[in-house]
């Protein structure tokens, strides 16, 4: 994977990529490693202190996370080296961080801040009222796009950006590997954010989206937050981990006391999702941690499903999921594998990438480097 | 073992907490005469079906033996009620918690049946198993569920014109019901129960399950019963029906500000269902998780359907099961999820097939989901739904009626009878496929619908008086008749309230509707008495009117064959305007009858090309559909079609099977020709020579239905090379027909007796329609200038 067009050297920092999305903002910044003493004796006291405030802390205010474990060291950007940082919070904490560029006189720096996701345009105005701040709005699909193929292109070695699942039918042997994307077009790139997004990729520039459902991340933790009174997706994981879907659902061998062979149905798959609590006795038995599992399972697998039609629609054989509902969820990543893996007998292979979410916000960094590819 | 233990206990609980006392004229009719029963038990509802025989009257007519000097007075032929035997199929729809009260009932009932087994499927199969033994004595004999689903499905497609529809939330009527179609396969059948299956059907026998969800009915059950602590189906449908899903999901709108132009998605778009509940602090109604809940579910079914759809290359998908119940939120979201999965792919690669999906929901599916097999082989013969014992589509807005709805929960029946003969199109429609016989949808239009309830209301004393006079002697007429009455009315009120509740309603179902009530308590042929005397009367005349016909030129003649006809349909008892005249003044002559029919030009006047065209050679053949007893068809059509007989053209006359109003039947028609011929040396010779044919359409209605004639009716159009359908009356030249485009030359002739119609149709009463046609791309045969002859 390759990016092509020329840099925009008079790009002045801060380099910043925000993607605002229906629950989560995610933010890259480009921290320069080569700044030069000149630079420095220039740098103006706003810029340093932003600097200062983004790499020395790993959290913000009560809910801002810096991603530690994915930072990119000595990445080279429009020729300059740095590190890339990931920072997320929620998009309901939008205007407090609003308000810290305020306090941080952001605006003074006269700097283009590029943003990508639906929020670029709900909160447009908010940025210009409450922060001074004019953002330059990018297509979500393209800045998510842009994003995976770049970061593909400039990590390499150790950390392997894309990975897969060995035997994913296998739960015992089920291990991660890392996966060299070469020659990855076409691919099905499932998006899986508060909804979800499925785009065919033929090339760096031509995709098109060929459905898209609104059972997503979003989803999952609405019903969780619903059905166990918790309040965060990490809560809503942690639920699930420990909990046994089996109870909730109501499977093939509940309804025919085995497989259906007639039509190659297991007796594990699920026949109706939550069918068990059409039962006052079981509703009663189950504990959250199993309905929070059932939400997952149910959330994931329906997304497989749509994925599995839509590759076999477009004709693709890779298909790669991308999207925060998959961070620290592991549980969905080996039932996509699986899934993939089982309903097209082997013919599908479910990829991931290490930024999951944050490809969207990278794009719009490129966005503010290459102006011309956007 | 564990699993035998959880499953009893879950019918226990099912069946503890009803006790319900069933009132058995209504829900399992003719039970004594049940003969084989099939049961499909589901995850919640019961769907039971049996086959029974039915002895009711029909109407006979027999013609005297004239020879033994009139012994019967001045009579032309005897009327004699007889015992006829048919066979039914019966099918009831009840929650699950009623199936032990159920089995009792018909325990108690039974006493004809000749059978063993009772046929069962569904996943509640096995779990009822054992209660089923041992209440009925039957052994019960599994079959597999989706064979018969699919057996069932063709079935009612094929049976039931209007079983299959298409929901538009935003039209001027909700339902557009889908009329049957000839070729039903391929399709996409979406069967909606606790999960989803999703299957190809091909042909009869041939399908596969190509793939499922396991997010359907039980989801929404189960799902909705966790977040609204609300435990019954119906009630959370309910719920949802009130609900706003925009306070529970994230919509496009709540993350764009509006709408995402670049992607066409609009800004009322979900973007993430529930995504506005991931807060720990706000509270929901339970409404709007119904609803959101709803609409989730509904949209993913609709999306899974459209991708299968795409992936098999078909066009035509039904959605059943009892996830949809005519439920109006649910019909409304699959349907719009299919448009707008359909719509918003954007034209593209090769692979794409061209879609021109129709997202047709299917409501009694699953009431009929039973097995076949169990009634010797259903396709053989064909089946019509009877009106009088089916309980129609109940599903409606449950503010709009809620007694109703609450009662649909309970029982839906569906009755329908094995037709006597094998129905067919008739092979001269120009396209079956898009062929739809009623005129008017009173399902679309509220004015007539509204118009048309209100006269068959105001009519019904007319037709209760009648059925009593029809049976001095008989024992309870004027019970039957008031029983009678109270069933129709009530189907009036009924379609008050839920116009599409059997179908697209149509003039034509208020009229069948009517007669198959009649014949429910035994008054098989009300007009009986009337027809035998109106066709003494008219026959009296037949000589004189022929002579002064004869005295004509050969164009005054057409034109007074023309009037003839007009005129003779002016005797209708079935129109109102002319029922008051009829009872008031019974001199209402013929001649009379010419004076009122409109000055030419009619309301709609072909007759200068039909005369053009009378010019021309003859016809081959005539097929002429006639409608009433008396003066119309002794004086009116009898001389037309002896002018054709006369031309050198065929003519095959195609008379009702069954009593229908004044109409007259095939057997009253035989006696009738056969007196004529007696009289008539131009019709004696025609029947002699085979010239003259009687045939009987299969039909005992007062309208008519191109697409459902009887079948010897088609073989005897096609070995004539009939070349012309002559269509009388209004019933079958306006109500339905007026629009059906037909192959070869046609005639369409009625007299508007009914102010309110002809008043929309821009005329006044006793307007004439005089509709000829030749279809498009065959020059009509005048064309060649030939001159008189």
């Amino acid at each position: 994977m390759t990016s092509v067009s020329a840099c925009v050297l008079s790009a002045a920092f801060p380099w910043f990529g925000m993607d605002i999305g229906g629950t989560l903002v995610k933010l890259v910044y480009f921290e320069p490693k080569d700044i030069t003493a000149e630079e420095e004796q220039e740098e103006v006291e706003n810029l340093k202190s932003i600097r200062r405030y983004l790499t020395s802390n790993t959290a913000y205010g009560k809910t801002g996370i810096r991603d530690v474990h994915l930072e990119l060291k000595d990445l080279t950007m429009c020729g300059r080296t740095g590190n890339l940082h990931f920072i997320r919070f929620p998009t309901h904490d939008l205007p407090a961080f609003l308000q810290m560029g305020r306090n941080k006189h952001f605006s003074s720096l006269h700097t283009t801040l590029c943003a990508t996701g639906g929020g670029a345009y709900k909160f447009e105005s908010d940025f210009r009222t409450m922060a001074d701040l004019q953002l330059h709005k990018l297509d979500e699909l393209d800045c998510l796009i842009r994003g995976v193929v770049h970061i593909n292109s400039v990590v390499s070695g150790g950390l392997s950006e894309c990975y897969y699942f060995e035997n994913p039918t296998d739960p015992d042997r089920c291990v991660q590997r890392p996966y060299t994307l070469e020659n990855p077009y076409p691919l099905l790139l499932v998006n899986i954010g508060s909804g979800v997004n499925f785009l065919a990729v033929y090339s760096e520039s031509e995709y098109k989206r060929v459905s898209g459902t609104s059972l997503g991340g979003g989803t999952f933790l609405g019903l969780c937050c619903l059905l166990t009174g918790c309040s965060t997706f990490e809560e809503a994981l942690e639920m699930a981990s420990r909990g046994e879907s089996a109870r909730v659902d109501k499977l093939v061998r509940d309804i025919y006391g085995g497989d259906y062979e007639r039509f190659g149905l297991p007796g594990w798959a699920v026949a109706s999702s939550f069918g068990n609590m059409m039962f006052k006795e079981k509703r009663e038995s189950v504990s959250k941690e199993d309905l929070a599992r059932a939400t997952l399972v149910t959330i994931t697998n329906n997304i497989g499903s749509i994925t599995k039609l839509c590759a076999l629609n477009e004709n693709i054989e890779r298909v790669v999921f991308v999207g925060n509902f998959l961070r620290v969820n592991t549980l969905s990543m080996k039932q996509l594998a699986y899934a993939m893996d089982y309903w097209s007998k082997g013919q599908l292979k479910a990829l991931f990438l290490q930024h999951e979410g944050y490809f969207g916000a990278v794009g719009a960094l490129l966005g503010l480097l290459h102006p011309a590819a956007s | 073992m564990a699993e035998c233990v959880r499953l009893n206990s879950s019918t226990s609980s099912h069946t503890m907490d009803k006790s319900i006392t069933l009132p058995p004229d209504e829900i399992f009719r003719n039970l004594e005469n049940a003969k084989r029963f099939a049961i499909d038990i589901g995850g919640s509802l019961t769907k039971l079906a049996y086959y029974s025989t039915v002895q009711h009257k029909v109407a006979k007519v027999r013609s005297f033996d004239h020879s033994a000097k009139e012994a019967a007075g001045d009579r032309l032929y005897e009327i004699s009620v007889q015992e006829e035997v048919t066979a039914r199929l019966h099918f009831i729809k009840f929650e699950n918690a009623y199936i032990e009260t159920c089995l009792d009932f018909i325990k108690d009932h039974l006493v004809n049946t000749d059978t063993k087994v009772i046929k069962a499927t569904g996943g509640g199969a096995h779990k009822f198993k054992e209660l089923i033994e041992r209440k009925l004595g039957l052994k019960v004999d599994k079959e597999d569920e989706m064979t018969c689903l699919i057996k069932g499905c063709n079935f009612v497609l094929r049976n039931i014109p209007r079983e299959a529809f298409v929901y538009a939330k935003h039209a001027d009527s909700e339902f557009r019901f889908q009329t049957t179609q000839p070729d039903i396969f391929p399709y996409l059948l979406v069967n909606i129960g606790s999960g989803v299956s999703i299957v190809k059907v091909e042909s009869e026998d041939k399908f596969e399950r190509i793939g499922g969800s396991s997010i359907g009915g039980g989801t929404f059950w189960g799902l909705g019963a966790l977040l609204t602590k609300t435990k019954r189906f119906d009630e959370l449908l309910q719920l949802a029906s009130k609900g706003q899903h925009t306070s529970v999901d994230m919509l496009v709108k709540d993350i764009y500000g509006g709408s995402y132009g670049s992607l066409g998605l609009t800004g009322d778009l979900i973007a993430s269902s529930f995504g506005k509940s991931a807060t720990a602090d706000k509270e929901f109604s339970k409404e709007d998780m119904a609803k959101s809940l709803l609409h989730m579910i509904s949209n993913d079914i609709g999306q899974l359907a459209c991708l299968y759809a795409k992936l098999h290359n078909l066009s035509r998908v039904y959605f059943g099961g009892f996830f949809i119940r005519g439920h109006p939120v649910t019909m409304h979201t699959i349907t719009y999820s299919i448009n707008f999965f359909t719509k918003a792919r954007p034209p593209k690669n090769k692979r794409t097939p061209s879609m021109s999906m129709t997202a047709t929901l299917n409501y009694r599916i699953n009431t009929t989901k039973k097995n076949p097999t169990n009634v010797h082989n259903p396709n053989q013969y064909s089946w019509g739904e009877n009106y009088a014992g089916s309980s129609g589509l109940m599903s409606v807005s449950p503010d709009m009626n809620p007694m109703q709805r609450a009662r649909s929960g309970t029982f839906d029946m569906l009755e329908m009878d094995r037709l006597e003969r094998q129905l067919v199109n008739l092979p001269l429609l120009q396209d079956p496929s898009s062929y739809i016989p009623d005129t008017m949808d009173l399902t679309e239009d509220a004015l007539a619908r509204e118009y048309w309830l209100y006269c068959f209301e105001e009519a019904l004393d007319g037709v209760v008086k009648r059925a009593v006079a029809s049976q001095p002697d008989m024992p309870q007429a004027v019970e039957r008749a008031e029983k009678f009455r109270q069933k129709y009315r009530h189907k009036l009120q009924t379609l008050r309230h839920q116009p599409f509740a059997y179908g697209s309603l149509t003039v034509r179902s208020l009229l069948d509707t009517r007669e198959h009530c009649l014949n429910e308590f035994n008054f098989p042929d009300p007009y009986s008495k009337i027809k035998q005397k109106e066709n003494d009367i008219a026959l009296k005349y037949y000589q004189k009117a022929m002579k002064s016909l004869e005295e004509l030129t050969w164009e005054e003649r057409q034109f007074a064959l023309v009037r003839g006809v007009l005129a003779g349909n002016v005797f209708d008892w079935g129109a109102k305007a002319v029922s008051d005249v009829l009872e008031s003044d019974p001199e209402f002559g013929f001649e009379e009858a010419k004076r009122q029919l409109e000055e030419r030009p009619w309301l709609v006047d072909s007759y200068d090309q039909w005369l053009e065209r009378l010019k021309g050679p003859p016809h081959k053949c005539a097929l002429f559909f006639v409608d009433n007893s008396g003066v119309d068809i002794i004086l009116g059509v009898i001389p037309f079609v002896r002018e054709l007989l006369s031309r050198g053209t065929e003519v095959v006359l195609a008379s009702n099977s069954g009593p229908a109003l004044n109409d007259v039947t095939n057997g009253e028609l035989q006696i009738l020709t056969e007196r004529i011929a007696a009289m008539d040396p131009v019709i004696q010779a025609g029947l002699r020579e085979d010239r003259l044919t009687l045939v009987q359409s299969g039909s005992s209605s007062p309208c008519l239905d191109l697409s459902r004639l009887d079948k010897v009716l088609a073989m005897v159009v096609r070995e004539r090379q009939t070349d012309l359908v002559i269509i009388e009356g209004m019933g079958r030249a306006i109500h339905t027909n007026y629009y059906a485009m037909l192959s070869c030359e046609s005639l369409k002739m009625a007299v508007i007796k009914n102010s309110w119609l002809a008043d929309r149709l821009g005329g006044k009463l006793f307007s004439v329609v005089f509709k000829y046609e030749v279809p498009a791309g065959k020059p009509s045969q005048n064309s060649a200038a030939l001159t008189p002859s």
